[in-house]
């Protein structure tokens, strides 16, 4: 009867949003402002969590060009001056969904999204010298002749990244990376993204809700709300007690792995910073 | 061309060699069977077969809007019409919260009842039933010209777009995080489907036009061991469909497109059989 006397054309409250009230709010637009900082300013490897429904994916979503939004993703020059090119993207999907009869080999994936020569005459030498490099950078080779439906998840997201590294992107996009991978091939992805990272110095954005799986990778967390809840250190961050009252969980000192590298000086107002040594200016 | 065709077809040593209507309609089998396998195997990859189903009996629609139009060739009409529907559903499946399959099984129902009932009107359909079982062997030479075009269309549009077409089905936001156009590619392929699906018709007949146009993808899928085994192998079934069914409804007397789709489905039924693993 609310929709009656509230004018309403559905039940407001749902638990999956309907995507058409999927749009970008002022908080949304204040979080993406700031992690476009972070990532022109090169700060490293960020993970972005939050609970279903934070605006992960909206974020996300904002940064391959599906939402509208203001601000264009750009890197800062060394003369500081905004790069006038597009930011290329390397992007590795959540769990692909592989019909079980695909015929579809790694090969074929990387021959289609690298080269011209049509895939149905066969991929040619050039095609496979470039396939064969970029999964040796991440320990793939072997995988070069599979059919993508016969390899395990942890493997064929290792695939994915490899892919998202040819060309050599500048911002590595990781939308839920690991979801349905064990925890060998969860760890074994990690050491490669981290590997990755200094080899190509790469900017990455990690959007997961795994809370600790990328903590000893990771160089920044950013808890996110509808906006930014908290911003710091993974350490910190899953110290904090924010994290206790959006999960319904903590962690004690012991359990995380111990920081790595040094703080990050991060330059914003008005928000709360986790860690009470890392005072911004 | 046409011919050097005869001359060479009829210097085989078959009855059926001899006749005219054969010669015809063996050439045009040998260009509908590989064009259709070649359009099968992306369908399938797009998990498309039941839209190609439902672009294949929108046609009856087209058809009946061609000569309500007073059109003497109804084929633009039943082109664009199955061009237009396949659109449609795409933006359906996009835009809507019915599922995709509801929203193709709604088309389907709606465009085939009004293709009968318009067709239908003063008790004239029996005309039209060669468009349901499909009617080669009154093929003739400018029309097996125009399928020897449209393959050497889809021939060149496979050379030049067969890797962004494929890709785009893997995943929408790596696709588009590549800089692939994914509507672009989505619709323009719905379109080629439609196009080719419309053209073909009238000679394989629409009951069983999807049949040739997934089974020998489907079975291709089964033994294939990678992309180019795989179209190579649909082809290849496909044209052997063609070839061993126009000969059996030879001998026969039944009617080819259905003969053919039933050998295409024996060689499904072989491929399951052989399967690996």
């Amino acid at each position: 009867m609310y929709l009656d006397f509230y004018g309403l054309k559905e039940p407001p409250f749902n638990v999956t949003p309907d995507p058409h009230f999927l749009y970008f709010s002022r908080n949304h637009q204040e979080a993406y402002d700031l992690i476009l900082y972070g990532i022109r300013h090169r700060k490293g490897f960020i993970e972005l969590t939050g609970e279903v429904g934070s605006g992960k994916t909206t974020l996300l979503r904002a940064i391959t060009g599906d939402l509208p939004h203001t601000g264009a993703l750009r890197f800062l020059q060394h003369d500081n001056r905004e790069s006038s090119k597009p930011l290329r993207i390397g992007y590795v999907p959540q769990k692909v969904e592989i019909d079980a009869t695909s015929p579809t080999t790694v090969l074929d994936l990387f021959a289609a999204a690298l080269a011209r020569w049509p895939v149905w005459l066969g991929p040619r030498a050039a095609a496979r010298g470039r396939t064969r490099e970029a999964l040796a950078l991440v320990g793939a080779e072997p995988l070069m002749h599979r059919k993508l439906a016969e390899i395990s998840i942890g493997q064929l997201q290792r695939v994915f990244l490899a892919l998202a590294l040819v060309p050599v992107p500048e911002l590595l996009l990781l939308d839920e990376p690991v979801a349905g991978v064990d925890r060998a091939g969860t760890r074994l992805f990690y050491q490669t993204v981290s590997r990755m990272r200094t080899e190509f110095d790469l900017s990455i954005l990690l959007v997961s809700h795994d809370l600790t799986a990328a903590a000893a990778v990771a160089d920044r967390m950013i808890l996110l709300n509808r906006t930014i809840l908290c911003d710091g250190r993974p350490r910190e961050v899953l110290l904090n007690p924010l994290i206790r009252d959006t999960f319904g969980f903590g962690f004690t000192p012991e359990e995380l792995p111990p920081q790595r590298g040094p703080a990050i000086p991060f330059a914003h107002h008005g928000r709360r910073s986790a860690g009470a040594g890392e005072a911004t200016p | 061309m046409m011919p050097l065709w005869s001359t060479l077809v009829s210097g085989l040593p078959f009855e059926w060699a001899q006749y005219a209507f054969m010669q015809n309609a063996l050439l045009a089998v040998l260009l509908v069977t590989p064009l259709l396998a070649l359009l099968g195997c992306l369908v399938i990859n797009h998990q498309m077969a039941f839209l190609s189903e439902a672009i294949g009996h929108s046609t009856l629609t087209g058809l009946a809007l061609g000569v309500l139009l007073g059109l003497r060739e109804p084929l633009a009409a039943v082109i664009g019409f199955a061009a237009l529907l396949g659109i449609l559903v795409v933006l359906l499946r996009r835009h809507s919260a019915v599922s995709s399959d509801t929203a193709i099984a709604l088309m389907m129902a709606c465009t085939v009842s009004l293709g009968v009932v318009l067709l239908s009107r003063g008790g004239g359909f029996a005309r039209y039933s060669r468009y349901l079982i499909g009617d080669i062997l009154t093929i003739s030479p400018a029309e097996i010209a125009s399928l020897a075009a449209l393959l050497a269309l889809v021939l060149a549009v496979w050379l030049r777009w067969f890797n962004p077409l494929f890709f785009v089905h893997l995943n929408r936001t790596l696709a588009a995080s590549r800089g692939l156009g994914v509507k672009r590619m989505e619709a323009s392929f719905t379109v080629i489907v439609a196009v080719v699906v419309a053209v073909a018709m009238p000679w394989v007949g629409l009951l069983v036009i999807n049949a040739m146009l997934i089974l020998p993808a489907a079975a291709a899928r089964n033994l294939a061991g990678n992309t180019r085994q795989y179209t190579l192998l649909a082809v290849t079934l496909g044209m052997a469909s063609g070839l061993l069914g126009l000969l059996t409804s030879y001998y026969g007397n039944t009617a080819t497109g259905a003969t053919i789709a039933l050998w295409a489905s024996g060689f499904f039924a072989l491929s399951m059989l052989l399967r690996r693993r």
